[in-house]
């Protein structure tokens, strides 16, 4: 049965109602060539969404799926893969729906290590209520909702993720095939919950909102490509390098060509350098921030404390296991 | 007054501060009830503080039992004994006596300070108010750390034997023997030799106090005859522990894993507790982060191939409702179990009520109905959770489980069931893959009869397809937003729910006749004290009948029917008229409704009463004109 498949085994025949230009036709095409590439099988693969533009995903896909409601995405996930760990779950949500009405199940599903792929296309607006700011949107944000501007503080998904102890984070560009391509391929070889905020332009009510970092003649300078174990470097020829300065506990940028011993290598599995990364704003670290493997929920949920649902003793002998006595 | 008294029943009440143990002496004490083959219900009613403040009267918790001969359904209107172990105790306790009631009071703690909590200026004991009650006033807490001192505890630690010191009295006046609780001990305790030591030796302590000492004169002795009860092996069992091997069974006997899913709420908590241990019985149970996230992972372990199961109390319920829409949507099986308590918002966490029942059948956005059932008695709890799980399988449906914290907490002689007699519960098969059709048009193919459609999981070959809380189309499976389908899907889902009545046992008659003058309609765990009030009145050839309510929605096919053959209709419920709106509503029937919220259960004194108010004065009898009031 283990055929070689293709992207488009995982494509099903149902109309894309996306608008058009939406970052998400791209997503969609990386994550079904991806699943090829990775020998996903499309019956043991099944997607779980939230509410939002982001949780139409599962309709285009022909594996499982289940649109959930607003949020709650990653908590019937975590029933599934309970119940199923042989199953690819993968979890799309989107900034509203993972951070805003949903953060708390994201939050423990993440420090539960529960073994659910999560992709949180974020573009820091409510695109399907017709763009009011989202939790992400940055001060100042115009929107219906926010007519003289958003007053609040954005959440940063990477500082959520790694302070609910989750233990792997990554980031990607929606239309940057072979960075999103890469993290997912990560993800999906990992053993518990891996966190992948993906970058996407919603055309209609935020459009270029990442372009600073993501348009082309910005890319080279703003964007830091983490490659587990090389230098962290950047821009056109690789002449900037990512340094750590001991006086203020922060990241900095230096010229790499003057100074290349200085410069950072990548460590996934060092928490501290993960949190430092997250915060940099300029570049954006992208690539897989942070991994640090450790054993899933449901692999302890399982084993612990005896065999979970295998029926090792009848409820017959369960019903006499009491102080008993006999009516004659 | 040391020889017994020989009697059908009497109704034990031990009450004390939450910190005493009183819960703890009365299961003890039941547990040896039914060792010796009586009959007993039990109602354990304790504050919502861990340890409320001593001494104060809102700080008491109670532990009543009926112990029988005839069957016992409730936990008795009037305490015949009265264990007090303090001032509040027995001023909150005192209104609920029995004249001439037998007092035990714990003679230390009528101190000014702990008469000055329970509000009384002056002993009661002194004023005469106590004359009508045969008093007893007992050293207890002296006498019973005398009894410890060779441990070496401190005063709080030995203090805290004197349940055990007192059920040792206790135990004493009604003839039990020891062992069991001995036993019972050093199990408990089997890891600190001293608590262990110290409990049994006050236990034994009190035992032979009451035996021995001078005192003994004024504690009389009681002789409970023996039960009645059909011929079988019995144990004890409260409404959540039949509740949660209810559960276990129906996966047994549906072949299928059971994951439980909740988040702790009195009074529901205890069934997760007792699950938990369950896991050798293919029970898996997942404590979510919170009361949504309890049923979505329920959902998601249904939406797996397991029986998702989900539980809370009425605050909790509201918060799951929307995922019960998505359940009903999604067309995928689940039990959501609702311990009723008294409310609204947090209300009385600890106390019973049967408010939820419009929130169960009415309560969530949209045309959304699903099965409604409740369980009537703590043993019952067991039959109510496999015929939940039967409904979910075959319908494809969320199904509400209704219970209260009365039921959960209560006990009773339960008559262990044979599994081979249950009948094993069958769920929708998949389909062979087939190439030529389109998979999510082959995932809502529903049984006609059921409406339910076949139970897919991922995981399955060939047959991927896509559930959501979007409408869908009716045939293809597909998104819909076509006017005529919406139609179409909505009367689908209620065509379901009331497919399920075709399923059911018609309604019976608990007590009386087909046709009369009055019917007395009960749900829930109201069963108790209508059947006794019931069985009074027709002892007293008073024209009237019970039947009782398993099948909230749908109602059984025949209820209106039965129910029509009656002049008037009573519905007895602990809630302002629930019931009877659903029965005004489904059947255009016109019932009377006796509405109880106090947090307590009904007393059968109570229910006779207003049966008796209803009861026309005179009746025609084959010709004959009869009184049916009670003589003046």
């Amino acid at each position: 049965m283990s055929s070689a498949l293709t992207a488009k085994d995982f494509t099903n025949a149902q109309e894309v109602r996306w608008c058009p230009g939406c970052g998400d036709y791209a997503i969609l095409k990386t994550v079904t060539r991806t699943l090829a590439e990775i020998g996903a099988r499309p019956e043991t693969t099944a997607f779980v969404s939230g509410i939002g533009c982001a949780s139409r995903f599962p309709y285009y896909l022909d594996t499982y799926g289940f649109h959930t409601i607003h949020g709650r995405a990653p908590a019937v996930a975590t029933g599934l893969k309970l119940i199923n760990p042989n199953l690819d779950v993968w979890v799309v949500t989107g900034d509203g729906d993972g951070l805003s009405i949903g953060g708390n199940h994201l939050l423990h599903a993440l420090r539960r290590n529960v073994g659910i792929k999560i992709m949180l296309f974020n573009n820091e607006v409510y695109g399907l209520t017709k763009g009011q700011y989202s939790p992400t949107s940055r001060a100042g944000t115009r929107s219906p909702s926010t007519p003289g501007g958003s007053i609040d503080s954005p959440l940063s998904a990477g500082q959520l993720a790694l302070g609910a102890g989750a233990r792997f984070f990554a980031r990607a560009i929606d239309t940057d095939k072979i960075g999103l391509g890469y993290v997912l391929k990560q993800a999906h070889g990992f053993e518990g919950v891996t966190m992948i905020e993906i970058f996407q332009n919603c055309i209609v009510y935020n459009d270029n909102v990442f372009a600073d970092f993501t348009d082309r003649d910005n890319a080279a300078d703003n964007q830091l490509k983490l490659q587990q174990g090389e230098p962290m470097l950047f821009g056109a020829d690789n002449e900037k390098g990512i340094r750590f300065n001991p006086d203020n506990f922060t990241l900095e940028v230096i010229d790499a060509l003057s100074n290349p011993d200085q410069v950072l290598r990548h460590d996934a599995d060092n928490r501290v350098l993960a949190q430092l990364l997250v915060e940099l704003e300029k570049p954006v670290a992208l690539g897989v921030i942070y991994k640090n493997p450790g054993e899933s929920f449901e692999k302890s949920w399982h084993q612990s404390p005896g065999q979970r649902l295998k029926r090792t003793r009848s409820v017959s002998e369960m019903l006499h296991n009491s102080d008993t006595w006999v009516v004659s | 007054m040391s020889d017994k008294k020989s009697l059908d029943s009497i109704v034990v009440r031990l009450a004390g501060n939450s910190g005493d143990g009183v819960q703890l002496m009365g299961s003890q004490f039941t547990t040896s009830t039914a060792l010796v083959g009586k009959d007993f219900a039990t109602f354990p009613d304790f504050p919502a503080e861990i340890r409320a403040p001593a001494g104060t009267t809102f700080g008491v918790s109670a532990y009543q039992m009926n112990i029988g001969s005839s069957p016992i359904t409730t936990a008795g209107d009037r305490p015949d004994v009265l264990v007090a172990f303090n001032p509040a105790a027995l001023k909150v306790s005192l209104p609920m006596l029995g004249s001439g009631a037998l007092i035990i009071v714990n003679n230390d703690s009528f101190n000014a300070r702990n008469l000055a909590k329970a509000g009384y200026r002056e002993d009661p004991r002194e004023t005469g108010e106590l004359d009508s009650y045969q008093v007893v006033s007992v050293d207890i807490s002296h006498l019973n750390l005398e009894a410890v001192k060779a441990y070496g505890l401190s005063k709080s630690d030995g203090s805290r034997c004197k349940n055990f010191w007192a059920l040792g009295l206790l135990m004493w006046m009604f003839d039990r023997d020891l062992d069991p609780i001995d036993v019972w001990i050093r199990k408990k305790f089997r890891n600190n030799k001293v608590a262990r030591d110290a409990n049994v030796t006050a236990l034994h302590s009190g035992h032979a106090f009451a035996e021995t000492a001078e005192l003994a004169e004024a504690l009389p002795r009681f002789r409970v005859n023996a039960a009645d009860l059909p011929a079988g092996e019995y144990r004890g069992i409260t409404g959540a522990e039949a509740l949660s091997l209810g559960l276990t069974a129906a996966a047994e006997l549906a072949d299928r894993p059971l994951v439980f899913c909740s988040y702790p709420i009195t009074p529901a908590s205890p069934l997760l507790h007792h699950l938990a241990r369950y896991d050798e019985l293919g029970v898996g149970v997942f404590q979510a982060e919170d009361e949504i996230a309890a049923i979505c992972a329920a959902i998601g372990a249904s939406y797996g191939g397991a029986i998702g199961v989900t539980s809370s109390s009425g605050p909790g319920i509201a918060l799951k409702t929307e995922a019960m829409g998505l359940a009903i949507n999604a067309e995928l099986p689940l039990v959501i179990v609702n311990s009723q308590r008294g409310g609204p918002s947090t209300g009385l966490p600890t106390k019973t009520e049967q408010s939820d029942l419009y929130q169960a059948v009415y309560g969530r956005n949209a045309d959304a109905p699903i099965p409604v059932i409740a369980a009537r008695s703590a043993g019952d709890c067991f039959y109510a959770a496999i015929e939940a799980v039967r409904i979910a399988l075959r319908h494809m449906t969320p199904v509400m489980l209704l219970t209260d914290g009365y039921l959960s907490n209560a006990s009773e002689p339960w008559l262990i069931p044979d599994m081979d007699d249950l009948e094993p519960i069958k769920s929708n098969a998949p389909p062979q893959p087939d190439d030529s059709r389109d998979n999510q048009g082959m995932a809502f193919e529903r049984n006609p009869c059921t409406q339910g459609r076949p139970w897919i999981t991922p995981g399955m070959l060939g047959l991927m397809h896509r559930l959501g809380g979007l409408e869908k189309d009716f045939e293809t499976g597909h998104i819909s937003y076509d006017p005529g389908n919406h139609q179409r899907m909505t009367d689908m889902r209620a065509e379901k729910v009331k497919s399920v009545a075709k399923f059911i046992p018609l309604q019976m008659l608990e007590l009386g006749t087909e046709e009369g003058e009055l019917l007395v309609i009960g749900w829930g765990s109201t069963y108790g004290p209508i059947f006794q009030a019931v069985k009074q009145m027709r002892q007293q050839n008073h024209d009237v009948s019970y039947t009782h309510l398993r099948y909230i929605d749908p109602l059984p096919e025949n209820f209106g029917e039965l129910a029509g053959k009656f002049r008037q209709v009573l519905v007895p419920e602990m809630n302002m008229g629930q019931l009877s709106t659903l029965l005004r509503d489904k059947l255009g029937l016109s019932p009377t409704t006796y509405p109880k919220v106090t947090g307590q259960p009904f007393l059968i004194g109570e229910l006779t009463e207003k049966i008796y108010s209803m009861l026309p004065p005179v009746l025609e009898v084959d010709g004959d004109l009869v009184t049916n009031r009670r003589a003046e």
